[in-house]
């Protein structure tokens, strides 16, 4: 299920305001994917490094996020040198590989190992109530914001009704094959669990309804950004600006 | 509120699911300020429905519901009685949505119109009065099953309601959790209605029992709860006792040997 290893502890960066910590992230992503330039791509996983070593995060669990990420890339390095067009680097067999196709592998594999680690940095220290919260304060919709929290409320006790209809299939000594009953039993359990998600969603909504809901949530947490939190955005913009500076001399 | 007020009143209410057999009938019932009326009776003799119909969660075929001497009929009616009528659901999961405790349990003082600097004091001094000051920030779906029924209850507190409707509040609870609940529940100023199977529990929180038959409240036949001691060859080994008299009553055995 889903866990949260970075969402709590005490860092400069976990202390923080959330919602600068968002939008900070926003804008980053957008320099970084609009960015094509080694150096300027290179200073950003630079500044990726600093976020990172700014939240003091477990170097473990970073890389086990970032095997899922560059698992993708490695795929992209197996097909688009040979069939991105351009002027040839090598040969294998009736395939070549094209110069311009591996600068742009190289683009994707550094563009999205930075966006990741700042995200890692910035986001993924926050629990995602927090991040609800602080996208609802950012005037995000209120039903996106609602569906995000809800979905996340209810995730777990969907995986607990999913545990416990597997453990029903399993004492009855069902083993899955490749055949008509394992696929039967499957589409089973995923329609009960459709089911009981349904009639959940209807006992919650009653809940809610005892509870005199109006259709409006309210938000308690109070976000406050501090000198923290200006001193952090300034020194983000700057080396923002910085990135995008290297980026446009390199590229004029 | 004063003395033996009448709270609830259902007249001649039947109800039944689509496509199903009739759950109530014609079932008169009565719930008077002071009043803490347990209903112990077997699975599927309609005692959720009939909180849900004092709800408004569901709409009788036939009959009148009267909630504080006022009819209600329409979705507007129950607007009232939601905020002076509390419901704890029987799966805790269902009543709790929110990510936080605070923010669950402020959620209800919220919709009644409550400033937030309030709520958050209402929703704490609930929490303190349940013994869970502290759980403040704790996220809802990772407390304990206790836990979880605890905070329910201080969900439905929080709307300062006059009257209490409980769905088994005591089921899957360990045995210090439930002592704590029965101290609460004691404690109360409010009236309420108690489902449970457990009649040691029903007792220790009711002053009246009551039983449900062929769609009714027997008010007619108030039951009193009560142990035999007897003995017989080995008695000692797990057994059950049914007497032709018994056979017709069902599940929970209203005779527990002990």
């Amino acid at each position: 299920m889903i866990s949260e290893p970075f969402a709590l502890g005490n860092s400069p960066l976990h202390r923080c305001d959330p919602r600068i910590r968002l939008v900070s992230a926003a804008v980053y992503s957008f320099v970084v994917a609009l960015s094509h330039e080694f150096q300027a791509l290179a200073a950003a996983l630079v500044l990726s490094m600093v976020l990172l070593s700014l939240a003091r995060l477990q170097v473990r669990e970073i890389f086990k996020r970032l095997a899922v990420v560059n698992g993708l890339v490695v795929l992209l390095w197996l097909v688009i040198p040979f069939t991105f067009p351009g002027e040839a680097l090598f040969r294998i067999g009736p395939l070549h590989a094209s110069r311009q196709a591996i600068v742009l592998a190289a683009q994707i594999t550094l563009k999205s190992n930075a966006i990741l680690l700042a995200f890692i940095a910035l986001v993924a220290t926050m629990p995602l109530a927090t991040l609800g919260h602080a996208l609802n304060q950012l005037r995000v919709p209120d039903k996106i914001v609602h569906l995000l929290l809800m979905t996340y409320r209810y995730v777990f006790v969907l995986d607990q009704e999913y545990q416990r209809l597997m453990r029903a299939v399993k004492i009855r000594g069902f083993q899955p094959a490749t055949n008509l009953h394992t696929y039967r039993t499957y589409a089973y359990v995923v329609g009960m669990l459709f089911v009981r998600a349904a009639e959940r969603a209807e006992r919650v909504q009653q809940a809610m309804l005892c509870r005199g809901f109006k259709r409006k949530f309210y938000c308690l947490q109070e976000f406050k950004a501090g000198r923290g939190g200006v001193i952090f955005s300034l020194l983000m913009s700057a080396a923002l600006l910085g990135i995008v500076a290297i980026e446009l001399r390199t590229a004029l | 509120m004063t003395a033996g007020k009448t709270l609830i009143s259902l007249i001649g209410v039947s109800f039944s699911y689509p496509g199903g057999q009739p759950v109530l009938r014609n079932l008169d019932f009565n719930l008077n300020s002071g009043d803490r009326v347990g209903i112990i009776a077997p699975n599927g003799s309609g005692k959720t429905t009939l909180f849900h119909l004092i709800m408004g969660l569901l709409k009788p075929l036939s009959g009148r519901i009267e909630i504080f001497g006022k009819a209600v009929r329409e979705e507007n009616d129950f607007a009232e009685v939601r905020r002076r009528i509390g419901l704890l659901f029987q799966d805790a999961d269902d009543q709790l949505f929110s990510p936080t405790v605070l923010e669950d349990v402020a959620f209800g003082p919220l919709n009644l119109g409550k400033p937030k600097d309030e709520a958050i004091a209402i929703a704490r001094r609930t929490l303190t009065f349940l013994g869970l000051s502290g759980f403040e920030d704790r996220i809802t779906f990772k407390l304990s099953g206790g836990e979880k029924r605890l905070v329910s209850l201080a969900t439905v507190l929080a709307m300062e309601p006059e009257v209490l409707l409980l769905d088994e509040p005591g089921n899957g609870l360990d045995v210090r959790t439930r002592a704590a609940l029965v101290e609460i529940l004691r404690g109360l100023d409010q009236s309420y209605i108690l489902i449970s199977h457990e009649l040691d529990f029903i007792t220790a929180t009711t002053n009246t029992v009551y039983t449900m038959q062929n769609g009714k409240i027997r008010t007619d036949q108030e039951l009193s709860v009560h142990q035999h001691v007897h003995a017989h060859p080995i008695g000692s080994c797990p057994h059950e006792h049914c007497t032709p008299e018994d056979a017709h009553r069902a599940e929970p055995p209203l005779i527990t040997e002990k």
